[in-house]
């Protein structure tokens, strides 16, 4: 049975739609993540599922029962905020006690539970201070905290990383994901960083201008993304994508464009078979790209290196192929110099195709 | 060190001067004119090298004084009545008032024109309200077959009448600050307390009203400094009266001052207030710097835990 279901959600603001009908479900005890770009309505369904946005229309179910008219507190939910919403006046304990003081639970029992919790997170020396005392990495785990002890039914997160710097968001990517095995409860995620979705979701749903674009599990979307928009969004560095053109030459199907040209495999030549026009996008991942100097013509690519960026084990190669940008990975210790071309294979299976006008994968 | 350094080092000193200046002239001067006119017996007639040095004899003089002493309570029982008054009314007003809708923004503005007034128009406004037979409160309750309240002639009721003034007056003013403070809260940590559970009571009490202290108590030692000088409007609608009932400090050093002749009494009240105003004054900067210092060390503390 789908713990919390989203049935058409629609967000206007005024005559401005900003959600068009969002249908979602999640499973028990699944830890969803919403990733988009800024402005995408990720937030906003967030803020609706927890109550401190209105629906315009559609609705929200948890556990088949409809809520958008309830209150906040009815839906038995804990929150944890970008900028953490912890109450400046209270110390850290009052701070995570906060829901269950004003259930006006036993003062033994709220004491054992904010013990458990802090002591989980690591915060036990800190449960005097307050939160002005706190660095950004501690007041996070307050916050993560005072969702925790709340004991809810479902935790949301709000962006919860996005303010701490690059070393400390990795460190609490890795004690989420740690919480994560400890605690089974439904939880939804949202976040901008497609990193942060991959390493913690049990199911990412990608959402692009108010409209979901495609949801699944993370290595569902990263091998078989749905349209452009998805497959750009997720991977790092990003997919390339070539203008191209589906050829048929003597029984077999050729994808070519400026600078290169590639046989397709069986499974995808059926799918180009019935395309109305031979014009795609062709998108191939720089992780699928390998430096292969005897491979053969039509399962290479030629790529001329214009800028190297090293950054450790790795490095990224910004490459020119037939005036389009081609970005591929190679071991730093590969010796090549700039301005020289160079003979990458292509994964069979790295191929993706996407139709130019719609942008939907072809497959 | 080069004269260019030295000069730019003075620069400060310099734009500041003029203020500096004033400050002495304006402030220091009077303030220690007063001072020294304190001790004197001094009659207007006389100018202040003739008057005679008397030491302490005006302090010890409004010690003994019953009429002093009554003022002073009136002073501290009007202040006192009329700031707690202000500060639920005007706080309860920016909680009611703290939401969006349209025509907030003119209702606002309408809120707070009491205390663009100036003091010796609201005095008569309310003076015309009060009067006993064409003012407006009797009218109406003698039309509905009341009695008629002695507003400015019963001692009880002369004072209600001060307080109901003062505090038209000046509620507005705690109002916009607390309107301020409480636009200012973090809109998070309230969407945290609602979905944490808290009704509306517990989010006021338990959130806003505990976030908006620093302002709050400000507003309340500001509006307090304030009430203990107020002259006008009650000077203009009872003249302390009936009786001394009314007649709050600054309009008790007025009439030393002007029937009684004695300016060396009349300095010495206006020293003792100045010495009450001071008091607070010197609270509230403490209070500031406590604050400060407690935020310094907070940080200091989240810094050093950063490292």
């Amino acid at each position: 049975m789908p713990r919390i279901r989203l049935e058409n959600l629609v967000k206007r603001y005024g005559n401005f739609e900003v959600l068009h009908g969002i249908n979602l479900d999640m499973e028990e005890n699944e830890f969803t993540v919403l990733v988009g770009p800024s402005g995408c309505g990720k937030s906003t369904t967030l803020r609706m599922i927890a109550g401190l946005e209105t629906v315009s229309d559609g609705e929200i179910f948890i556990d088949d029962k409809p809520v958008s008219n309830l209150e906040p507190k009815a839906r038995d939910l804990a929150m944890v905020f970008q900028d953490y919403a912890l109450y400046p006046h209270m110390n850290v304990a009052r701070n995570m006690s906060f829901a269950l003081r004003l259930q006006r639970r036993p003062k033994k029992e709220i004491d054992e539970k904010v013990g458990k919790v802090a002591d989980m997170l690591g915060l036990t020396n800190f449960l005097h201070r307050k939160p002005g005392e706190l660095s950004g990495g501690q007041r996070q785990r307050v916050a993560m905290g005072r969702a925790l002890t709340r004991d809810a039914g479902t935790f949301l997160f709000d962006e919860p990383l996005s303010n701490l710097d690059a070393k400390l968001r990795g460190q609490m990517r890795a004690e989420l994901a740690l919480m994560r095995q400890k605690v089974r409860k439904n939880m939804i995620y949202v976040t901008h960083d497609q990193i942060e979705a991959m390493t913690l979701g049990d199911r990412i749903v990608v959402m692009h201008g108010g409209y979901i674009q495609q949801q699944g599990t993370p290595e569902e979307l990263f091998k078989r993304p749905a349209n452009k928009f998805v497959a750009g969004f997720l991977g790092s560095p990003p997919m390339n994508f070539l203008e191209a053109e589906v050829q048929d030459l003597s029984g077999r199907s050729f994808v070519s464009g400026n600078g290169f040209e590639l046989v397709l495999p069986e499974e995808k030549a059926s799918a180009v078979a019935s395309l109305s026009s031979n014009a795609i996008t062709l998108g191939i991942r720089p992780s699928d790209l390998h430096y292969s100097p005897d491979a053969p013509d039509h399962e290479s690519i030629d790529l001329k290196v214009i800028v190297s960026e090293y950054i450790g084990a790795q490095s990224v190669l910004l490459c020119d192929c037939g005036g389009q940008k081609v970005e591929v990975e190679l071991k730093s210790e590969t010796p090549i110099a700039l301005g020289e071309t160079l003979r990458f294979a292509v994964n069979r299976e790295g191929i993706h195709m996407f139709d130019r006008e719609t942008e939907v994968a072809i497959r | 060190m080069s004269v260019a350094i030295k000069a730019n080092r003075l620069t400060p000193y310099m734009f500041l001067a003029p203020a500096g200046i004033i400050l002495v002239f304006a402030l220091l001067y009077p303030i220690g004119y007063m001072v020294y006119a304190s001790f004197l017996d001094w009659s207007p007639s006389q100018r202040i090298g003739q008057a005679e040095f008397i030491g302490f004899r005006n302090y010890v003089n409004l010690w003994n004084d019953d009429a002093f002493r009554e003022s002073f309570w009136v002073t501290i029982r009007f202040a006192a009545i009329v700031v707690t008054l202000e500060m639920i009314l005007g706080v309860g007003l920016a909680l009611l008032l703290d939401r969006k809708l349209k025509g907030m923004a003119v209702l606002r503005t309408v809120f707070i024109l009491p205390m663009m007034i100036a003091p010796i128009v609201v005095g008569l406004m309310w003076r015309y309200m009060y009067h006993p037979t064409v003012g407006i409160f009797n009218r109406t309750l003698k039309s509905f077959g009341f009695e008629g309240i002695p507003w400015l002639s019963d001692s009880t009721w002369s004072f209600i009448a001060i307080v109901i003034a003062d505090v038209w007056q000046w509620t507005p003013f705690i109002f916009i600050l607390a309107l301020a403070a409480m636009q200012s809260l973090p809109r998070s940590a309230l969407e945290a307390a609602e979905i944490d559970g808290a009704n509306e009571w517990q989010k006021i009490f338990m959130i806003k009203l505990p976030l908006m202290m620093p302002v709050l108590i400000v507003t309340l030692l500001l509006r307090l400094i304030d009430a203990f000088k107020v002259l006008e409007v009650i000077l203009v609608l009872t003249n302390g009266g009936p009786g001394l009932s009314t007649e709050i400090l600054a309009l008790r050093i007025f009439r030393t001052a002007q029937e009684f002749q004695e300016l060396g009494e009349a300095a010495a009240m206006s020293n003792l207030l100045l010495m009450l105003l001071m008091a607070l004054t010197i609270g509230m900067f403490l209070y500031n710097r406590v604050q400060e210092a407690r935020a310094a060390r907070q940080r200091a503390a989240a810094e050093k835990d950063d490292t």
